[in-house]
């Protein structure tokens, strides 16, 4: 390779990623890398401005809005942190049903992500369409398991983008238990499927790398994290309380973004999502999960962001045979929700988003309405552990031309499956060699 | 070139469900891209080929200084332009901020409020351009969808109903719930096009697909109010995913003048 001044790699806008972004870096002379900078020019749509000054019950249905492909993590966060601001716990069927309906939103965002946005990587297409040509039974396949996703999420939260069945408290109607059972068959086809995906995933082309940030994920008890549990676990041993999170996590903006960024307490960059969940419970996980993990060459950690692919793969399992246990064990409770008198408090809620940990905090004032309200996205808490990996692999593989540096870089952001309107609620890649 | 009808599928502030749904049409993605060149469409494909269009999908409100531009350039760019949700048709839940103001927004979520460029009011495509067709909903409904795009093929007006969730209530054979519970329900003066999920689950409609053609508002007021709902709720209702939009907009407003409301 020639002798080169200032070297620029830009990304007009990040393909095959949810939301709007940019990617900028710059290397000098020496290769070292002057600047990496994901760039999220998502306009800001200010929920949290919104949600002051109306009912803690309207909650569930604003935040949803703020991410069509994970609404059911939004809803699931406001409902918890209502319901802790009013010290009402909702446990029980209601608690089973709210994570079979988020069952449904991980096996319909995963199988997107795996099949037609994040595999066209590793088999070299630009979108899983195109990949469809010379692989058709392979996104078929993904489309038939995403489709009982969304299916699962009709039919316990009414539509699969917005459900409109969440209330806090629970439900406002409850499925029968024949209801769930008629659609059991479905699932257990989906398993099939899902454990296909997994070797298909599994016989991919890794690039080496290791995520050396620190890893935060949901605890939720001898359950692997979905929709809520008793605090946050990190790679480093120590947890700490939902209501603590504020005191361990730090926001910051930063000027080349709408998406706040946010870091531990001594300013190191942490990674919240599938790497995170898997490394700290995969000790958790179900038969058939454990098992395709194994198979797939997965240790106890995986801490290589290319293999997430595999680790949201074995999610999926888990998450179809979590639905079906929970099918096979309901009865439908007596009432469809508890009630959930207002009370003056603030609460906190904590769920596991397909691409990592969504917290919400609410001030409610006696009557139930909003004073104020904090929403810290899973992408906007990755952000700066993505860019810190981008630093690394430029810096690991600056030899390579501007369109092969681009496009692993591309593909390091698409790793964990971003989702742009969440975190500005992302991605143009703009590369500066000196 | 293919020589297929060429798609584009464009976003502006919005929460990606919309074009989502395309994603969604699970049993006809495939053929529909054996139908359509699939020219531009981010969220699925780094394909990114530039314009003309044949048929363009536009997602989101127009919120930003760059975006009113951005749109311009869009709709020369495209023959057919049909604009998906309510972001697209009403500004979206982003158009609350119509009714506050918008520095102390952004005072509120950002700590450096002068790096964040922004305009006072969040608005409709058609408020900047000529557009083609209207799709309701947040979301849209994947079935509505796939009736627009099978008519643009076809060379014919899409069939999608201009009346009001009432009706679909009654096809789908369920029980009124406003009626038979008391429970609060926009249905009335609501866009049909989601086969009525919210009273099918028990729950009064919302309003997520926006007013219908001529709705009748002052009465569905009155009716609010003798069910009990405190004159700031009923405002509220109006207020969420269409609150821009020109028929809730008064509907919200008159709640808070009830002199108006008698004059309407």
């Amino acid at each position: 390779m020639t002798h080169r001044h200032e070297r620029t790699l830009r990304v007009g806008s990040l393909a095959r990623v949810e939301g709007e972004g940019a990617m900028h870096v710059r290397l000098d002379a020496g290769g070292r890398v002057r600047e990496a900078r994901l760039e999220i020019y998502e306009p800001p749509r200010f929920f949290e401005a919104f949600l002051a000054g109306r009912a803690y019950t309207e909650a569930p249905d604003i935040t949803a809005r703020v991410c069509g492909i994970c609404p059911v993590a939004y809803q699931m966060s406001a409902c918890l942190a209502m319901e802790d601001a009013c010290g009402v716990t909702v446990g029980g069927q209601l608690a089973e049903l709210r994570r079979l309906l988020y069952c449904g939103e991980w096996i319909e965002s995963h199988a997107l992500h795996v099949h037609l946005l994040h595999a066209p990587d590793f088999l070299g297409y630009a979108s899983g369409i195109d990949m469809a040509r010379e692989h058709r039974a392979d996104v078929e396949r993904g489309l038939e398991i995403k489709k009982t996703g969304n299916a699962l999420m009709a039919l316990v939260g009414g539509r699969a983008i917005h459900p409109v069945n969440v209330r806090v408290g629970g439900f406002h109607r409850v499925p029968s238990r024949s209801e769930l059972a008629r659609f059991a068959p479905e699932l257990r086809r989906a398993l099939e499927l899902a454990l296909e995906t997994v070797i298909w995933v599994a016989g991919f082309d890794f690039p080496a790398a290791e995520a050396k940030h620190r890893l935060l994920a949901v605890a939720q008890g001898d359950r692997y994290p979905i929709d809520g549990g008793q605090g946050i676990a990190t790679d480093a041993g120590y947890g700490f309380r939902t209501a603590d999170f504020e005191d361990y996590v730090f926001e910051h903006q930063v000027p080349h973004s709408t998406a706040l960024h946010a870091e531990l307490a001594d300013g190191s960059t942490y990674l919240t999502g599938p790497l995170a969940r898997y490394s700290l419970h995969s000790a958790k996980l179900t038969r058939h999960a454990a098992a395709a993990a194994r198979a797939a060459g997965l240790d106890a950690e995986c801490r290589n962001p290319f293999r997430s692919i595999i680790v949201r793969a074995v999610e999926t399992v888990y998450a179809i045979e979590e639905a079906l246990r929970i099918i096979d064990a309901y009865e439908p409770p007596e009432r469809p929700w508890v009630a959930v008198p207002p009370r003056a408090g603030r609460g906190h809620g904590v769920t596991e988003a397909p691409r990592g940990l969504l917290y919400h905090r609410y001030d409610i004032a006696a009557d139930g309405t909003i004073t104020q309200a904090r929403i810290v996205p899973p992408t906007a808490q990755n952000q700066a552990a993505i860019e810190a990996e981008l630093c690394e692999l430029l810096e690991a593989h600056q030899g390579l031309g501007d369109a092969e540096l681009t496009d692993l870089c591309e593909r390091a952001i698409r790793n964990h499956d971003p989702c742009i309107s969440c975190s500005a609620h992302f991605l143009e890649l703009h590369l500066e060699r000196s | 070139m293919t020589g297929k009808p060429r798609l584009a599928v464009f976003k502006f502030a919005s929460c990606d469900g919309c074009q989502l749904t395309l994603l969604d049409c699970e049993d006809e993605l495939l053929a529909l891209a054996d139908t359509l060149e699939i020219a531009h469409f981010t969220e699925a494909t780094r394909t990114s080929l530039p314009g003309p269009y044949d048929l363009a999908l536009v997602e989101g409100s127009i919120t930003t200084p760059e975006d009113a531009e951005r749109i311009e350039r869009v709709r020369a760019d495209s023959r057919f332009l049909v604009v998906l949700g309510a972001c697209a048709t009403a500004g979206g839940i982003q158009a609350l901020r119509n009714f506050g103001d918008v520095r102390g927004f952004t005072e509120t979520v950002y700590a450096r409020p002068d790096y964040i460029s922004t305009l006072e009011h969040s608005t409709a495509i058609a408020d900047h351009v000529p557009v083609d067709f209207e799709l309701r909903g947040c979301p849209i409904d994947r079935g509505q969808l796939l009736e627009v795009i099978t008519a643009y093929l076809a060379g014919r007006k899409p069939r999608i109903p201009d009346r009001s969730v009432c009706y679909e209530c009654k096809a789908r054979g369920v029980v009124c719930v406003s009626v038979a519970d008391g429970t609060p329900c926009l249905g009335p003066v609501t866009h049909a096009g989601c086969g009525a999920i919210c009273p099918a689950f028990r729950r009064g409609c919302f309003g997520c697909f926006g007013p219908a053609r001529e709705p009748n508002t002052p009465a569905l007021v009155r009716l609010l109010r003798e069910q009990g709902e405190a004159p700031e709720h009923i405002a509220r209702v109006f207020r969420t995913f269409n609150a821009a939009s020109p028929a809730f907009r008064a509907a919200a407003e008159s709640v808070d003048d009830p002199d108006r409301e008698v004059r309407s």
